[in-house]
């Protein structure tokens, strides 16, 4: 960990820097579906499905969806083979506030991303693979329907795929609005054609998942990282970047810096370096206030507390935080923390799909109250009715969406509890 | 208004059937055909849907009713979808949304008299880097807006120019070589 991380010289391998690299023809000149062409064919080196399982379990590809978990290992819950259809869903919901990656390979390299989800596919002996993609993203859902038929027209999805007797499916399938289709098995709702109300877990995907069949749900990034594993091997995969969260990760950096954009680097980039290296500094030289480092959900880190915090799992639940997405939101000294938490409020209140009281009702409080706060008609004691508000949300729901939006409220309130109470009234008694 | 589909739309709705194992599946893409067609899914279109499918009518509703993208009701000829949330919101997204409440003498929710323009305030579209932005009819985001972006938005879409999808390239890594822009 105190070994400085080599990023100058890092090449980056998910989106090289290779022009038209999302047309197939180019793909393939590139050394493109030699992995798929690989594991189907060459029967030395992967004897069996299990053998790529196991490859991809090695490199700890961690999911790139938000969860973090191991996507070999996910795939090896995938129950034995009994002669019916078996899914692959690909989330490409990308809607978490402060995220917006996955349409950085939907544009530029759609394919390897195709390639990843047949060789998972493949892995886990998929008769369909869905992509998931946000509504919002028509332009990008429109470029991921080009390369699935140019896919298709050169016999890599389909039947009997490059003569190997493996045949699987891909459909590309459109959200129409709604935050929550992100989580796993709202996702599958919606799929199935209804509401996006999340499953009581369990029984898991894995065992009942699309039609009650078994199902893996897999973050669009963290399948375009298959086919890198498979031609270099799990043991290249993981020198690159943090130990024990490896490989090249698509920081999304938005909010108060000179450059925003998604930048491809190894994880475990110290946040500082991300800002005032890659991303340009802070712009007309102000001071940072705040870092979201993985989308909105992810608890904030004070500018002040951001010196030795890497962005890998480890190091930012040292820091108090998580991964999540490598969204990361970057704020000046003259953002308005109460404002910016009322609006990520806001957004879980709305998004919210109203199943369980404790989140439809929960989200609803602490926006009305961040609002009256934010108009100077809070008192002292809203602060503690807020973190109650949360304690009753966390852990008490059928999906994580409630918790999504207890953390943001726990943790900006508890690092930055001075601009609090400065907005609001003193309480004459306290909360009984 | 009569709502029906024509022979290819009928031909289009049995191939996005064949993609599912059953037919429910089917329901958010043919509301997508029917709202790309109609302009709107108001409760004659998701009768219309419902029928087509051989799918309740309540769930239809329920479907179109559960995503914020579907149009229950007629919109105007542009609708304009202002991002508010978090990073459009620390980048001016709602001076942005005022701005063409102004320009535009409407509420967001609200649809201007000549039935041009619709304005909507609207949750996270996956462009944090490049903010604040909108989105139109559900298609083309329009990027790092200021006032007078919008404003040659407005006017072009009012002269029938309608913006392009606009490619935001990944900036390089500036340590590895000197231009901005790749790929
Ligand atoms: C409320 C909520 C929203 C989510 N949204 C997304 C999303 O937009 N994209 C995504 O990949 N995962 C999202 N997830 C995580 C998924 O449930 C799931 O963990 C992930 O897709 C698994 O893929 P991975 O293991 O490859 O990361 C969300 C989870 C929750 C609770
Ligand atoms: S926690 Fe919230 S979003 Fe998740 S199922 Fe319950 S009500 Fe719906």
């Amino acid at each position: 960990m105190s070994t400085p991380l080599d990023w100058k010289g890092y090449e980056p391998v998910l989106i090289p820097k290779i022009s038209g690299l999302h047309q197939i023809d180019i793909y393939e000149k590139n050394g493109g579906y030699e992995s798929l062409r690989e594991v189907l064919l060459n029967k030395t080196k992967w004897p069996d499905a299990v053998s790529v399982v196991n490859e991809v379990k090695e490199a700890n590809i961690r999911g790139r969806g938000g969860a973090g978990f191991n996507a070999g290992l996910k795939w090896s819950f995938m129950p034995p083979v009994d002669g019916g259809p078996r899914y692959l869903a690909c989330n490409g919901d990308e809607s978490e506030p402060g995220t917006f990656k996955d349409r950085k390979i939907f544009e530029y390299n759609p394919h390897l991303f195709i390639e990843g989800a047949l060789i998972a596919a493949y892995a886990m002996s998929i008769s369909t693979v869905y992509v998931y993609i946000r509504g919002e993203y028509r332009s990008f859902i429109q470029m991921m329907e080009k390369a699935v038929s140019d896919a298709y027209a050169k016999g890599y999805i389909g039947k009997n795929i490059l003569g190997s007797g493996f045949s699987t499916e891909m459909v590309v399938h459109s959200g129409a609005g709604a935050y929550i289709c992100g989580e796993e098995t709202s996702l599958l709702e919606s799929l199935e054609g209804k509401r996006g109300y999340p499953r009581v877990k369990p029984p898991f995907p894995a065992q009942r998942g699309l039609w009650g069949r078994p199902t893996t749900i897999n973050n669009i990034e963290t399948l375009a990282n298959v086919p890198l594993v498979i031609k270099n091997g799990a043991s290249w995969f993981k020198t690159i970047g943090a130990e024990t969260h490896p490989g090249p990760v698509l920081y999304g950096i938005s909010g108060h810096v000179n450059r925003p954009g998604v930048y491809e680097l190894p994880s475990g980039m110290p946040i500082l370096t991300l800002i005032q290296d890659v991303a340009g500094g802070m712009r007309n030289g102000k001071r940072i206030k705040a870092v979201i480092p993985g989308g909105s959900s992810t608890p904030v880190l004070r500018g002040d507390a951001l010196e030795g915090v890497n962005m890998d799992a480890d190091s930012l639940r040292q820091a108090g935080s998580m991964m999540g997405t490598a969204g990361m939101v970057i704020m000046d000294e003259d953002t308005d923390m109460v404002e910016v938490l009322w609006r990520i409020s806001k957004f879980y209140h709305h998004e919210s799909c109203g199943q369980c009281t404790p989140c439809r009702e929960g989200t609803g409080w602490l926006e009305k109250i961040l609002d009256k706060i934010m108009h100077g008609d809070g008192e002292t004691r809203d602060l503690d009715l807020l973190l109650d508000v949360t304690t009753q949300m966390e852990g008490r729901t059928i999906c994580a969406l409630a918790d999504a939006a207890a953390w943001p409220v726990r943790y900006t309130i508890s690092r930055f509890r001075e601009e609090f109470e400065a907005r609001c009234r003193k309480s004459v008694y306290a909360l009984a | 208004m009569e709502y029906s589909f024509s022979k290819d739309d009928l031909a289009k709705i049995d191939e996005i059937k064949s993609r599912y194992p059953e037919v429910m599946p089917a329901t958010l893409p043919v509301l997508w055909l029917a709202q790309d067609k109609f302009g709107h899914v108001n409760e004659e279109v998701q009768k219309l849907v419902a029928e087509t499918l051989d799918l309740p009518v309540s769930h239809v509703h329920g479907v179109a009713e559960f995503y914020t993208q579907y149009y229950k009701k007629e919109m105007g000829k542009f609708v304009l979808d202002v991002c508010t949330c978090l990073s459009c919101h620390i980048g001016g997204g709602y001076d942005i949304l005022k701005h063409l409440e102004k320009t535009l003498g409407i509420k967001a929710g609200g649809t201007t008299n000549d039935g041009l323009f619709s304005l909507q305030e609207v949750e996270c579209l996956g462009a944090c880097g490049y903010a604040p932005m909108m989105q139109i009819n559900n298609d083309v985001f329009v990027n790092h807006l200021t006032p007078e972006k919008t404003d040659q938005v407005v006017e072009g879409l009012r002269k029938g120019k309608y913006p392009e999808f606009e490619s935001i390239a990944m900036p390089l890594n500036p340590n590895t070589s000197a231009s901005k822009e790749t790929v």
